[in-house]
């Protein structure tokens, strides 16, 4: 089983921003979401991940079988490269950490500080670190910031291979990825309504 | 968990990880103390235990907002949240790195602190002891105080002050071992009041951390 969201409505800040949202993500399939800034993808995304609760509505997934990477890469500036990768592999308990430095092209940077890396290199560092959890689906918001155009081809390939491999992918974007098999999912029509006043006392607080 | 653990040590004593930040301060707080109150070598010693307990506590005040605002910067603690280890377990690691490299250095360092301030003789056992015992508890109710206050800009201050009344009973015992030791009384029901509070953060605040911490999150 993939993931299934039902009849989710979502808040940021205590005001509701997307209801009535649902959605299956099936293994091996991507869904990319779209929709203007401040409409809720992040919260819909961080609420998925499970990192804060719903209004209502239910996110179904198996249990531990989401990763989320958000707009931080979680990147220790004074580890090297390799010594980040390992840290987050046996965190999710795994040990391989060289297919995704392949897949990301970081051979070259192993032992390089974190810190030293330019912008791209860290985002591609972090999109690695995808790779290492182990993890059938993953949860993203915006991973393209500061990539190249080889480097988003790069990412791609990557979330390609892992819904080859039987995986999933939840993508919140503004740019277009090059996975003409992912069905993208416009958020826009979600907006919830201004909440209405229909106690007198909440008009004035 | 081993990883975390290992990371967060590793992480201290490279470049601006701050270890050894506060045995420094430590050491200058007693260099300071003669200096303020004048050389006579026995006020000193009727106040050294005190001094050094005060100054344990401070230094270890001082690391606290690195437990977990590093971590809330870059995202690490997100991404934490979401991997396979319960937040319980994450504040527990936490705190445990916090005083492998604020507390024990301290605890290690105290003796010859103690002769700086010309401490008797009978002082330094109980006054290794009591902070061995208390400055576990230290690190823990300051991780609490950290995971209250992440995400703050400048949260420090913030932090210090909701920390430090909740240091009072820890310093109120720990001192008083250490001065009872000094004067060569019995200090068992001082030590034993010390340890059972350090016992009891040890088993009750990480839970109030973890729920704090996955509010703060939100």
């Amino acid at each position: 089983m993939g993931l299934n969201v039902s009849d989710l409505t979502i808040a940021r800040g205590g005001i509701k921003v997307l209801e009535g949202i649902s959605f299956a993500l099936e293994p091996g399939c991507a869904i990319v979401l779209r929709g203007p800034n401040g409409i809720g993808k992040t919260t819909l995304l961080r609420t998925v991940a499970g990192l804060q609760p719903p209004v209502s509505g239910r996110v179904e997934a198996a249990p531990e079988s989401l990763v989320y990477a958000g707009h931080s890469d979680g990147i220790k500036a004074t580890l090297s490269v390799a010594e980040n990768l390992e840290f987050w592999a046996q965190v999710f308990g795994n040990s391989d950490i060289y297919v995704a430095i392949e897949a990301f092209q970081l051979d070259r940077l192993t032992t390089r500080p974190a810190g030293g890396l330019s912008a791209g290199q860290k985002r591609r560092l972090g999109l690695a670190r995808l790779l290492v959890t182990g993890r059938p689906v993953w949860v993203l918001d915006e991973p393209t910031v500061s990539l190249d155009a080889e480097a988003v081809a790069m990412f791609a390939e990557a979330v390609r291979r892992h819904l080859r491999g039987g995986g999933s992918a939840l993508i919140a974007t503004h740019i277009d990825l090059g996975l003409p098999e992912a069905e993208v999912l416009e958020v826009g029509p979600y907006r919830a309504k201004p909440a209405e006043a229909d106690d007198f006392d909440e008009a004035f607080l | 968990m081993i990883a975390l653990l290992i990371r967060d040590l590793r992480l201290a004593i490279r470049a601006g990880g701050g270890f050894g930040l506060g045995l420094a301060f430590f050491l200058i707080v007693v260099t300071l103390v003669p200096f303020a109150v004048g050389p006579q070598s026995d006020l000193l010693a009727r106040i050294a235990a005190g001094i050094l307990w005060l100054g344990a506590l401070l230094s270890c005040l001082l690391s606290l907002d690195r437990i977990l605002a590093l971590d809330w910067e870059d995202g690490s603690l997100d991404l934490l949240a979401t991997a396979p280890l319960p937040m319980e377990a994450i504040v527990s690691i936490k705190a445990l790195a916090h005083w492998l490299t604020t507390g024990l250095p301290l605890v290690l360092a105290a003796p010859v602190f103690g002769l700086l301030l010309s401490l008797p003789e009978a002082g330094y056992k109980p006054l290794i002891i009591s902070l061995l015992l208390g400055t576990p508890a230290l690190s823990v109710i300051g991780t609490f105080g950290a995971a209250l206050t992440v995400g703050l800009k400048r949260g420090g201050l913030l932090l210090s002050l909701l920390v430090l009344p909740l240091y009072v009973p820890i310093l109120i015992f720990g001192a008083e071992m250490a001065r009872r030791g000094v004067d060569g009384l019995d200090y068992t029901t001082p030590l034993l009041m010390l340890a059972g509070i350090t016992c009891g953060t040890i088993a009750l605040l990480p839970f109030a951390s973890a729920a704090v911490l996955k509010v703060n999150l939100r």
